[in-house]
């Protein structure tokens, strides 16, 4: 167990500088830079100006030197500026970072916790209405996008409390604290809850057919416990696995939902830098979800042997 | 009859409680919430061309001269002033002196001297040791020789000509006196000021907070405690903010016509008005290659614009025809209406135009068998994309077959000094409403701004004659005849000049929505809150 955790390891570190290498190029290969966006708001571009800028912000060295330069940098802990605002991009993505890992975590807990046991009573009551209605509710969590799912929730808490949970720093009362975060999350989270009720569902009903679950039965062991203690953790593989990539592709949903209830997070920070080709900030945010998403496939990895005794991670 | 003087009893009655009511006394006190559109590149006005930028920071600064705040039409007229206690203007017209208020004190608490005045000009003509990122407005003082100075409370622009309308551009919310001693890069991320408010924080994509300076040299004044700006981008979003009463007001000018009516109906009581904002939606033509090198072609072309058309759709018929200038009411150098309809494709009648149109189509090679396609090149925001598929609609008549070419705001001004496209459709916001602005600016042979590099040595004779003429009724009939021209050769032809909508709740007081800009009335000094 131990070589394979340490062969994981280093097999992520070798990921990571890839994943540098690419996310540097890519970002240069795209049109146009920093100076011309900042040169684009004064309507014209003046070459000398312009090159002047890019001297200032480091733009002319040649692609390696400045690829250098930021792994050096990271390795120091020195992120560099942010060209946009001119202050240490650690200073700018540092205090973002908890804002968007609580709407994150909130979002994973609200498809576990909706998900999972949605699903096994969907699986259940396999062709019963109940099933059909879940379904349809599944369905629809994968059909809606969340930026119109998180515009209709404003609408209606607009038109019914005459109020919207916006982002605000120092809410005032617990209920808007909670609102705060726990409204986008559910927005961002439905898709997950349906996606993750899905295959808790599919997993459930091909593990309730399995002998071991009559065998349950026979003995006399309660529904519950058929249901929770004997079928659930032998279907719950396939749903770890989902939650784990779901994880990895919140990002995504986080951007729209964050940009939606305005929620100052690294999602719609990121999107706003790419906006502005400012380099050092999406560089290292990238390279900060790619360690989350490579850590997320490491720690589910580890989580299956934890769950389940059979498999085994050999030397 | 009876019921009607009953009515007007009544209403005599009440007169005097309605203006009790609505002049009152303005109360100290409260933040000021207003959302912003989008975090801006930088809190420095100077290296900026967005109002943007103006909004939320022209409240910590002064000018040296202002258009006063609470008159919505700037002209010389509503020029006051601010750091300067008066000026004049010397007797050849080529040295303009003020005297400088005393006693006034930056943020930081030095104090306020002639030396910052050359310190700012300096660096905008790019003759100090300290430079800017970026100098937008550098051409705005061609004619400047120097700033001098005499002791510590005078300052004077010495001209290379007479020029009356730098007092123009001097009183524009683009135009602060900026402290000596802070640097460039200080002022980009936390400025220094004179003005009614301090800044706080400038938090990008998240928020701008301004706090009330204690020590304004207005006794009295402002009247808030201070300002917050959140910054929200998705507009939806913005709006149901306004609207379930989280904000005060709205990002100024920025509430389209068809979410005006949708603010409208859900907060009935809020205060709306929907004025010109001094930004022309025009046409962009490379007429260095072909085929709109052809004058046939780019004729055409302008002759076949349904201008009410695009009014309708985009803005429900509240946006205006014209040329160059703005049109009045709200605009000053606008040509009457019976000139502007003399000049081909502005004429009532579309059917006709868009018919000589085909004839000379038609003439230069093209027509139903043979139809020109082209790309329509412009930039990938609303505003710009929305009309360019109306105008591909319109050009489908005379046999253009256009298609959109969405450009990336990042790429698209490169896109556009490298002459790399056809045809284009453009913004152009003009910051002060005066010729010199506009003329200079977009339509001066070899200015960066020149997109279409049209260059006409009679008509730039003309802008000079302009320029100096101090007898304002002459100087609006040499306008009148440059801006003729520019559309009769089809120089950047102007399809409408747009509306926007601003709101507020009714219980914030002392807002005045200029009518021929919109980046010069945002000093908020006299903004108060009936609550």
């Amino acid at each position: 167990m131990f070589a394979y955790i340490v062969r994981r390891l280093a097999l992520m570190f070798v990921t990571l500088i890839g994943i540098s290498i690419i996310i540097f190029v890519l970002l240069r290969v795209v049109p146009g830079n920093i100076v011309d966006i900042l040169f684009d708001a004064a309507g014209f571009v003046d070459p000398a100006d312009k090159a002047n800028l890019e001297k200032e912000l480091g733009l002319s060295d040649p692609i390696v030197v400045q690829y250098f330069r930021w792994i050096g940098g990271l390795l120091h802990g020195d992120l560099g500026y942010s060209y946009v605002s001119e202050k240490p991009a650690l200073q700018e993505i540092l205090p973002r970072i908890p804002i968007t890992a609580r709407l994150a975590g909130l979002a994973l807990l609200f498809s576990a916790a909706i998900g999972i046991p949605l699903g096994v009573i969907s699986a259940v009551h396999q062709g019963t209405r109940l099933d059909y209605a879940l379904r349809i509710v599944s369905l629809s969590g994968l059909s809606l996008p969340s930026f119109w799912l998180g515009l209709l929730i404003l609408m209606a808490s607009v038109s019914m409390f005459g109020t919207m949970p916006i982002f605000n720093p120092n809410p005032k009362t617990w209920t808007e604290a909670i609102a705060i975060y726990a409204v986008p999350a559910m927005a961002v989270g439905f898709r997950s809850a349906a996606l993750t009720m899905r295959i808790t569902r599919s997993s459930m009903l091909e593990i309730l057919r399995q002998d071991f679950i009559r065998t349950a039965r026979a003995k006399g062991a309660s529904e519950n416990s058929v249901n929770y203690r004997h079928a659930l953790k032998n279907a719950i593989l396939p749903v770890i696995t989902v939650i784990g990539i779901e994880a990895a592709f919140l990002i995504g949903g986080l951007i729209v939902t964050e940009t939606v209830f305005n929620i100052p997070g690294i999602a719609r920070f990121l999107v706003e830098a790419l906006r502005w080709r400012d380099y050092p900030i999406v560089q290292n945010l990238v390279m900060l979800i790619a360690v989350v998403v490579v850590f997320a496939n490491f720690t589910v990895d580890l989580l299956y042997a934890a769950i389940d005794p059979r498999i085994r991670y050999g030397d | 009859m009876r019921s009607v003087r009953t009515l007007a009893v009544a209403a005599l009655l009440l007169l005097p409680a309605y203006h009790v009511a609505s002049a009152g006394e303005p109360k100290q006190g409260g933040i000021l919430k207003v959302y912003h559109r989008d975090s801006p590149a930088s809190a420095s006005i100077h290296e900026e061309a967005t109002y943007s930028v103006n909004i939320p920071f022209m409240p910590v600064f002064n000018n040296l001269v202002i258009y006063k705040q609470d008159v919505p039409q700037n002209s010389m007229e509503s020029i006051v002033p601010d750091l300067a206690e008066s000026w004049a203007w010397s007797g050849d017209k080529k040295k303009l002196t003020f005297k400088l208020r005393q006693g006034v004190k930056w943020h930081d608490g030095k104090p306020f001297t002639s030396a910052d005045v050359k310190c700012t000009f300096d660096m905008l003509m790019g003759k100090s040791q300290q430079k800017f990122r970026k100098n937008p407005r550098k051409s705005w003082y061609d004619e400047v020789v120097d700033v001098t100075t005499s002791g510590d409370f005078e300052a004077s622009f010495n001209l290379k000509r007479p020029q009356p309308a730098l007092l123009a551009l001097l009183a524009s919310g683009y135009t602060p006196v900026y402290p000596c001693h802070v640097s460039p890069g200080d002022m980009r991320t936390k400025p220094t000021g004179t003005g009614p408010f301090k800044f706080v924080e400038f938090k990008a994509n998240e928020s701008i907070k301004l706090t009330r300076n204690p020590d304004y040299w207005k006794k009295g004044l402002p009247h808030l405690d201070g300002m917050e700006f959140t910054i929200i981008t998705n507009r939806s979003t913005a709006i149901l903010g306004f609207i379930s009463g989280q904000f005060d007001m709205t990002f100024p000018t920025e509430v389209s016509i068809p979410l005006l009516k949708d603010v409208k109906k859900q907060s009935p009581n809020a205060v709306c008005v929907v004025e010109p904002i001094n930004v022309s939606t025009n046409i962009i033509v490379n007429s260095s290659s072909p085929p709109f090198d052809s004058l046939d072609i780019r004729r055409a072309m302008a002759l076949a614009i349904d201008r009410k058309a695009f009014i309708s759709i985009l803005f429900e018929g509240q946006a205006d025809i014209g040329g160059t200038m703005l049109p009045a009411p709200g605009g000053l150098w606008a040509m009457p209406k019976e000139m502007l309809e003399t000049i081909p494709g502005y004429g009532p009648d579309i059917n006709a135009n868009r018919e000589e149109a085909r004839k000379l189509m038609q003439k230069a090679g093209f027509g139903p068998d043979k139809r020109l396609a082209v790309k329509v090149a412009t930039r990938n925001i609303p505003i710009y994309r929305d009309p360019a598929i109306i105008l591909i609609d319109q050009l489908k008549s005379i046999y253009i077959d256009g298609e959109l070419d969405v450009v990336e705001t990042a790429n698209w001004f490169s896109k556009v000094a490298r002459k790399d496209y056809a045809l284009g459709l453009n913004l152009t916001g003009n910051a002060v409403d005066d010729p010199d602005q506009s003329f200079y600016e977009n339509y001066s042979c070899g200015s960066e701004r020149n997109y279409t590099n049209y260059c006409n040595k009679d008509i730039e004779k003309l802008f000079g004659e302009q320029s100096q003429e101090t007898d304002v009724a002459k100087r609006k009939k040499i306008v009148w005849e440059i801006d003729k021209k520019l559309q009769e050769d089809v120089a950047r032809p102007i399809i409408y000049h747009g509306r926007s909508g601003s709101c507020w709740q009714p219980y914030v007081k002392g807002i005045t929505i200029m009518v021929n800009s919109s980046y010069n009335g945002y000093r908020y000094e006299d903004v108060w809150l009936d609550k």
